[in-house]
């Protein structure tokens, strides 16, 4: 067979084969989606949104695990992104050639990839034992620090992908660093940091091992930041893990709300990310 | 290169350049040709990035009210010397100019000089058009808002001028909240030279201001560059001898970070003294 007859069916075998790669990992994503949703459509109901996790055999909902998603979700950005962003700023607008910049790029790159249950662990050691009991706080500490690294790091490359030239040209016009920095270079970065950031919230809104540890749970109504504090990841390990039916139909309908507003969110940075794309 | 066979110097310029024909030139001083008034004075500077050195011991002056060209091969150093006039290379660590750049008896190389206080009076044009990432409106009142605090109506009055004098106004006015990126190359240069003459400089510096236009483009910064040297001191970075011949009054003839040759641009396009000059002129080399 000549040269090109062999490439041509290399390239078919090769293209056959990636292609049957995607599939199996779509599959896997359809199946866990589809089971989701077979499960979890029976959950959804007005009483899900209105009612507290119920004691095994009653009705109920889960209105305190959803406030205390979003509570420690909310306070958790709150902490995590004015950080993340300045420090990304940092890292890429003063200490981009730097030693000390390289170390911390170095160590965040580590905590981006360390396992949330060892940053549980940590806040337990760090809030939970000073201070005698499980918090919300707590929670919202661990879950900024999952946070953190995630919008250094996104913070830092979208700022990178700015042209020095347009940094040149504000600093040309005689403005200071600082605002060539926040009316210039942030302008011109803005979608893509805003993307990180979404893109994080979606990462800590499902974390449960961190919670374990720190904000534990609740099975009663609670918007006390210094007491346990109700949220879906670990009710749905929880209620998933009992015998008892209708928990594991409330664990699957949590699941669900979870998937869906994780959807919402990322779809959410896709628009952002490609609208700055056709904006350029 | 091959146009400088096909066109002298001389018929390829559309505008005049002879400074005898310049009738905006008061004609101060009688005993020689011209005495313009000098507006910089740049005094053995020399320049380092880190190591290697840049420029060597260059000495020249930029006179006010004319189009001083900086020409030579790449890496000749011209770009360099643009970027120590308003001090923008110390955005960058390990860059250091030595020497003396007087503007109106001052050294502005003296570090306790606030180098923005120094940009606010040294407009600078780059190579690449660089409109912010905002609206043609706001890249024009983002220049103007670092030094003045200006009621709505004044600074529209301002904006429309700056966009007039760069001849945009027309092509804009109906576009002034659309994002300056949307504008075409040619027009986004424009904006960038609206943007340097809104915050009313003293100084025009041009790194190559057409070197990514069109023709057309490029014949519209040239006549610009014409009209404003009524008010400014202009020093352009050109890698088109044909531009320097026709849009400036002094060039400049660099070469691996020397200064070669510095004279009326009339003369150095046709009677160079240096053997090297000459050479670069007629597409010999570079």
């Amino acid at each position: 067979m000549d040269l090109y007859g062999r490439r041509r069916i290399a390239n078919r075998v090769v293209m056959g084969l990636s292609a049957l790669a995607t599939g199996f990992g779509l599959l896997w994503l359809a199946l866990v989606l589809g089971t989701l949703l077979a499960n979890g459509i029976a959950a959804i109901g007005p009483t899900l949104f209105t009612q507290m996790t119920p004691p095994p055999g009653s009705s109920g909902g889960l209105l305190n695990a959803i406030f205390g998603t979003v509570a420690m979700t909310v306070l958790a950005t709150l902490i995590g992104t004015p950080t993340g962003i300045l420090a990304g700023t940092f890292l890429a607008e003063y200490a981009r050639a730097s030693r000390f910049g390289e170390a911390v790029r170095f160590v965040n790159d580590i905590l981006l990839s360390a396992p949330s249950i060892i940053i549980g662990l940590f806040v337990y050691e760090a809030m939970v034992v000073h201070m005698g009991h499980f918090s919300a706080w707590a929670g919202a500490v661990a879950l900024a620090i999952i946070m953190i690294p995630v919008v250094v790091r996104t913070t830092e490359d979208m700022l990178r992908l700015v042209p020095d030239s347009l940094r040149e040209a504000a600093a040309a016009l005689g403005a200071p660093r600082w605002k060539v920095i926040v009316l210039v270079a942030y302008r011109a970065a803005v979608q893509g940091m805003l993307t990180g950031v979404l893109l994080a919230i979606a990462r800590i809104s499902g974390e449960t091992a961190p919670l374990l540890f720190t904000a534990l749970n609740n099975q009663f109504w609670s918007a006390d930041l210094n007491a346990p504090m109700a949220n879906l990841p670990v009710v749905i390990f929880q209620f998933a893990m009992s015998p008892y039916a209708d928990w594991q139909t409330l664990a699957w309908g949590g699941a669900l709300l979870i998937t869906a507003a994780i959807l919402v969110l990322s779809i959410t940075a896709r628009v952002l990310a490609s609208w700055s794309s056709f904006k350029q | 290169m091959e146009q400088l066979q096909t066109m002298s110097p001389v018929t390829a310029r559309p505008l005049p350049i002879e400074p005898a024909a310049r009738p905006e030139q008061p004609a101060e001083a009688t005993a020689t040709a011209e005495a313009p008034a000098i507006k910089v004075e740049i005094r053995n500077v020399s320049f380092f990035y880190g190591k290697f050195q840049a420029l060597k011991d260059i000495s020249l002056p930029l006179y006010d009210r004319n189009v001083t060209a900086f020409i030579g091969p790449s890496g000749c150093g011209k770009s360099t010397l643009l970027r120590v006039l308003n001090r923008i290379y110390e955005l960058y660590p390990g860059h250091l100019a030595t020497g003396e750049v007087l503007v109106g008896g001052e050294n502005i190389l003296d570090p306790g000089l606030d180098p923005n206080r120094l940009r606010a009076r040294i407009g600078m044009v780059f190579q690449k058009p660089t409109p912010f990432p905002m609206s043609v409106y706001e890249n024009i009142a983002f220049g103007i808002r670092l030094y003045e605090r200006l009621p709505k109506s004044e600074l529209d009055d301002r904006i429309e001028s700056a966009l007039r004098r760069a001849a945009l106004w027309d092509e804009v006015k109906d576009k002034l909240r659309q994002s300056g990126l949307r504008l075409s190359g040619g027009q986004q240069q424009r904006l960038c030279i609206a943007r340097a003459i809104a915050i009313e400089p003293e100084i025009l510096l041009l790194d190559e201001p057409a070197s990514a236009l069109d023709p057309i483009s490029t014949q519209r910064i040239e006549e610009l560059i014409a009209e404003l040297k009524a008010d400014y001191c202009i020093a352009i970075v050109t890698h088109n001898m044909q531009q320097a011949a026709r849009s400036s009054d002094y060039t400049a003839f660099l070469y691996s970070g020397e200064l070669v040759e510095f004279d009326e641009t009339e003369r150095i396009f046709t009677h160079p003294t240096k053997r090297r000059t000459e050479d670069y002129i007629t597409g010999r080399f570079g």
